[in-house]
């Protein structure tokens, strides 16, 4: 039943009935069709135009957004969000980015100092030498008790056997009781969230180490909710030093959204990471994703598509994720006498290329340019993948054969440039025009956006070579954005939901991860999608009983201050619940949605603000945008 | 769908408020179809996301094809000892991590078909998938899934959780016009606050928004007759032991709905992890990634047999995945995309212990566009089978549109 208002449309987009189906569903669903046509027709209440351009271009208005864009002017606002290199970032924001070191480091720099297990080892094994900050060197000082265990037992348990406590068999350079005093050690073990916090604060920071090294692990981890920034991710840094990067991360990707002043360039990374999906829990991706969101997506939101396509064809973390590093000419016989090291094409990259990142499915390649392309990108590969090392082109393993790719004769005796001229096709097709055309349009407008829109959008992808800013102007500019038929036409995506709470109730954020949890409660663990092909941009994808339940619960949690790191004051909203209601929701709640807000108000033991608020954030209405 | 709410409301809840449906109401309700037949027959789905090697999973150790195209990621031939294939029939074995799915071959509850999968030619994981899951390959314009389509129409009141996918999105499989929820475990699945819940209850009961109105009004029924089964604390029967992951616990709830007898006929989990074009396999070929992908899959499928016990006599579990992968292994001691697979079917009423299918070899000319396993089931007879014999709706013409070359494999006799 959920899905199917929207397939009724979706469906009548196509002649194509199938067997089976009634022949009174298919004449509902065309007459659902001409009527959601007619919706983009018609232009939308003037008064409506900046709320549906907040709800499209941010992460959703907060309070007071629709009256400074209205006093900036509508026009101008938009024409910034499409320049964010002219917007001054917010200094709050920027600030908490701060302490999120991995975020600005290069691949190399991360393994060092978050390093993954294979280089532990390697310190361990004297390859490497010891850093020299002592809360890594405490890390992998128990990291290496933990390798010694290990070698010492059976070696078919090693991999999946159980999990050795790194705490096991280690003594701390100094015990709690040398560090701290008594009152302080019981503060730790048994105080109030107020008392940890306090004593955190108070603490100088080589005693603040001291303590975090001497503390066995589950005390320590029972201070990661109290702790500020520095702090948490000092206790990552000794539990597991690669979740530093997935915290950074994430920490960033929620604070850009709910803080930036940059909105609709943190849509587009949101879009663009999501097309050219990687995946962080596939090996080494874990501390290339920095990178490759800092150098190849975020430069180029709102740049050239051709730039886009080849900086992530060129990213380790690309390179690493659809294994084309491993990828070599068919014939190339690198080590036939030892199996391991044998190598060959992988056609992974060049389907997923053209499939996903270009042309689309129905893009018009074969299974036989998969093949071209895969030798196309032959020999472009890493240097030493597994320590951070970046894209490296190897012409000895590169097919310098003749390959024809969609037509294109590539001629023998080419190397690195073969490839280029792949992404020179893929990126002037008129197929990915069209492609990129409706997947934007589909963000932005509508599940089914009007096939008028998109040709309008694709002609100007390419006239313009691809320009993105340009083919999103047009979006901008057209009556279909600005109809009936566009306006709240999409269910908030989970991030889209968790940050748009935040924003509405102008919540103070100090710590993102908590709320970085809840989007993955609610079906979208960032950063974590396995499949190249990203999360969906559809409603439908959203919308079933879990996810609905979920995103209740987190209303009703973020409201009344239940979500760490997050601090929600409803009473800035006025005590008349309505009232509050009404400023959340900026516009008139649907009449059901506010008839039962009403009967939870008349029912006195719901009256504060705080549950009104709750209320209306887990509504039908504002899981719409 | 309307006599079903109005029942609801008519009864247990206006009765005893939300929150209080006792146990013995629902299971009297739901464990017998509204005129007293015996309990439901379940259909449980399982999706192997990523495509599985299957040629690794169900090993074809008699034919030496299969070792000359994977020199470095065959499985052993069958010798009793461990990291070796697990002798079948003589011809097929099992991967040495699957062993646990042995006894139930043996017991001939668990049957497995072979050369299966959709005759569609993509190779595009979200396409076959999508396929797949709709039940019509080639067709991309299906709004819904097979088995929704596959739940008989009802005639009396059904339950709100006849359909239940385990995970937070509703799969493509579940999707369509008969009611069906997500959840990611039953102990989630409720408004933390019940007085909100009353309120939140309302507005989605009320609400004219067309796509959120229909799944609202779904999770506050399916809410309802969770609640009962909340309070009671779960341990799994006859000593079995699910594993830890997320696909070991999706079977544990299912097991749980099914022995709560709350009127549940479909269920679906998936389980991710199997794109395996690097490092299919370790140090030995049966070691490494797929070998620790099976074990879970194996154990979980196993102990999902071992709690149902005698209650596996109204269930049929049915595996299944995209396509399989390229006979021949490729340089990254790994397999690309291919074309036909494996099923596993495990039942009571099953006639297991036995391989089913025609094997079509491996040989180059019998190769699927000279590289894959070529296909000699399609998968839609395999789970038209299930859903006619096991479910009882005959109608394949609705649940498969455009096949009407169906052809029973006797896995149900």
């Amino acid at each position: 039943m959920k899905v199917r208002a929207l397939v009724a449309t979706s469906l009548a987009s196509f002649l194509l009935v199938l067997p089976g189906v009634s022949s009174t569903k298919s004449s509902k669903a065309s007459d659902d069709a001409k009527k959601q046509a007619k919706l983009f027709e018609k232009k939308l209440k003037k008064d409506d135009q900046i709320l549906h351009a907040l709800d499209r271009l941010t992460f959703g208005p907060r309070p007071g957004d629709v009256e400074r864009v209205k006093k900036m002017g509508l026009k101008k606002w938009i024409d910034q969000q499409l320049h964010p290199e002219s917007i001054k970032e917010n200094p709050d924001l920027e600030a908490k980015l701060q302490p999120l070191e991995s975020l600005r480091m290069t691949p190399m720099e991360t393994v060092q100092h978050y390093p993954p297990p294979q280089m532990i080892k390697a310190i361990a094994d004297g390859r490497q030498p010891m850093p020299d900050d002592p809360i890594l060197r405490a890390s992998i000082e128990r990291y290496m008790t933990r390798f010694k265990v290990k070698k010492g037992q059976d070696a078919a348990a090693g991999k999946n056997g159980a999990v050795v406590d790194p705490n096991a068999d280690m003594e701390p350079a100094k015990p709690l009781d040398q560090v701290l005093e008594p009152a302080e050690i019981q503060v730790v073990r048994t105080g109030t969230p107020d008392k940890k916090r306090e004593l955190l604060a108070s603490l100088p920071a080589d005693k603040l180490e001291d303590m975090l090294i001497a503390l066995p692990r589950p005390q320590r981890q029972q201070l990661f909710n109290f702790a500020p920034t520095d702090v948490r991710r000092k206790i990552l840094l000794l539990n597991a030093p690669q979740q530093v990067v997935a915290y950074d991360l994430l920490e960033s990707k929620l604070l850009r959204a709910t803080e930036s002043n940059r909105q609709l360039a943190e849509e587009l990374d949101d879009f663009w990471f999501n097309h050219f999906n990687v995946y962080y829990d596939k090996g080494s991706d874990r501390f290339l994703i920095p990178n490759y969101e800092r150098e190849a997506i975020r430069p180029n939101v709102l740049g050239k598509f051709r730039d886009l396509l080849e900086a992530t064809a060129k990213s380790p973390a690309m390179l690493f994720y659809l294994d084309n590093f491993q990828s070599v000419r068919p014939d190339i016989d690198v080590n036939a006498k030892n199996r391991k090291v044998k190598r060959g094409l992988n056609e992974n990259y060049g389907r997923e290329l053209m499939e996903l990142h270009t042309l689309g499915v129905n893009g018009g390649y074969t299974q036989q340019d998969v093949r071209e392309v895969a030798r196309c990108f032959t020999g472009w590969t890493l240097l030493e993948p597994r320590r951070g090392g970046g894209f490296f082109y190897n012409d000895r393993l590169h097919d310098k054969g003749e390959k024809t790719v969609l037509g294109h004769v590539i001629p023998a005796g080419g190397g690195m440039d073969d490839a280029e001229k792949v992404l020179d096709i893929l990126a002037t097709h008129p197929s990915t025009a069209h492609f990129i055309s409706r997947k934007l349009a589909q963000r932005f407008v509508a599940d089914n956006p009007p096939d008028a829109l998109v040709e309008k959008m694709a002609a100007k992808f390419l006239a313009s070579n691809g320009d993105i800013r340009e083919v999103m102007k047009v979006m901008l500019d057209s009556k279909e954005f600005w109809s009936e038929g566009a306006y709240r036409a999409k269910v908030k995506t989970p991030f889209e939901m968790v940050a748009s709470s935040v924003r509405a109730l102008d919540a103070e954020v100090t710590d993102a991860w908590a709320l970085a949890n809840q989007v993955g409660n609610l079906g979208e663990p960032l950063y974590r999608k396995q499949e190249p092909t990203g999360y969906s941009n559809l409603n439908a994808e959203w919308v079933n009983s879990a996810a609905l339940l979920s995103r209740m619960n987190f209303a009703l949690q973020l409201a009344r201050n239940g979500v760490p790191g997050v601090k929600v004051d409803v009473s800035q909203f006025g005590s008349d619940p309505m009232q509050v209601a009404k400023v959340l929701m900026f516009r008139s709640a649907s009449p059901q949605t506010r008839a039962a807000i009403e009967k939870a108000v008349a029912d006195q033991k719901q009256k504060t603000p705080a549950l009104v608020a709750g209320l209306v954030i887990g509504s039908p209405d504002f899981q719409r945008r | 769908m309307t006599s079903r709410r109005v029942f609801l409301k008519g009864s247990a809840v206006a009765m005893f408020g939300v929150g209080s449906i006792p146990s013995w109401l629902s299971r009297s309700v739901y464990a017998a179809d509204a005129d007293g037949k015996q309990r439901k027959k379940i259909l449980v789905a399982i999706f192997q996301r990523g495509a599985v090697d299957g040629l690794n999973v169900v090993i074809p150790f008699g034919e030496q094809r299969y070792y000359d195209l994977r020199p470095s990621i065959a499985i052993p031939k069958p010798d009793g000892t461990p990291n070796t294939a697990v002798d079948l029939d003589g011809f097929f074995g099992l991967h040495p991590s699957l062993t646990p799915l042995k006894p139930i071959f043996e017991a001939q509850h668990l049957a497995i078909v072979d050369a299966v999968g959709s005759p569609d030619p993509t190779r595009s994981h979200f396409d076959a998938q999508d396929y797949m899951e709709s039940g019509t390959p080639g067709y991309k314009a299906t709004s819904d899934g097979w088995l929704n389509r596959a739940l008989l129409k009802a005639t009396g009141p059904v339950s709100p959780v006849r359909a239940v996918s385990l995970g937070s999105n509703l799969p493509r499989t579940m999707r369509g016009h008969n009611d069906a929820v997500a959840m990611n475990s039953l102990n989630d699945f409720q408004v933390r606050d019940p007085k909100s819940a009353a309120t939140f209850e309302s507005m989605y009961d009320t609400s004219l928004d067309t796509v959120l109105h229909g799944t609202g009004k779904e999770t506050f029924s399916a809410v309802k007759i969770m609640q009962s089964i909340q309070k009671q604390t779960y341990t799994p029967a006859n000593g079995a032991k699910y594993p830890n992951g997320r696909f070991g616990q999706s079977l544990q709830q299912i097991a749980r709905l099914i022995k709560a007898d709350v009127g549940l006929e479909v269920a679906f989990a998936d389980i991710g992890g199997w794109d395996t074009h690097v490092n299919e396999v370790g140090q030995q070929p049966a070691l490494g990634q797929l070998a620790n992908n099976l074990n879970d899959f194996g154990q979980s499928l196993a102990a999902f047999y071992q709690d149902l016990g005698d209650r596996m006599q109204d269930v049929m579990v049915a595996t299944m995945s995209e396509f399989g992968r390229t006979a021949k292994e490729n340089g990254n001691r790994g397999t690309d995309h291919g074309h036909a697979n494996v099923m596993f079917v495990m039942g009571g009423d099953v006639k297991g212990g036995k391989v089913y299918g025609e094997w079509p070899g491996l040989a180059d000319e019998q190769l699927y566009e000279n590289r894959d396993l070529a296909l000699t089931t399609d998968f839609r007879d395999v789970l038209g089978e299930l859903v006619a014999k096991h479910l009882g709706n005959p109608n394949l013409k609705d649940v498969f549109p455009g096949y009407d070359k169906s052809k029973f494999r006797g896995l149900l006799g």
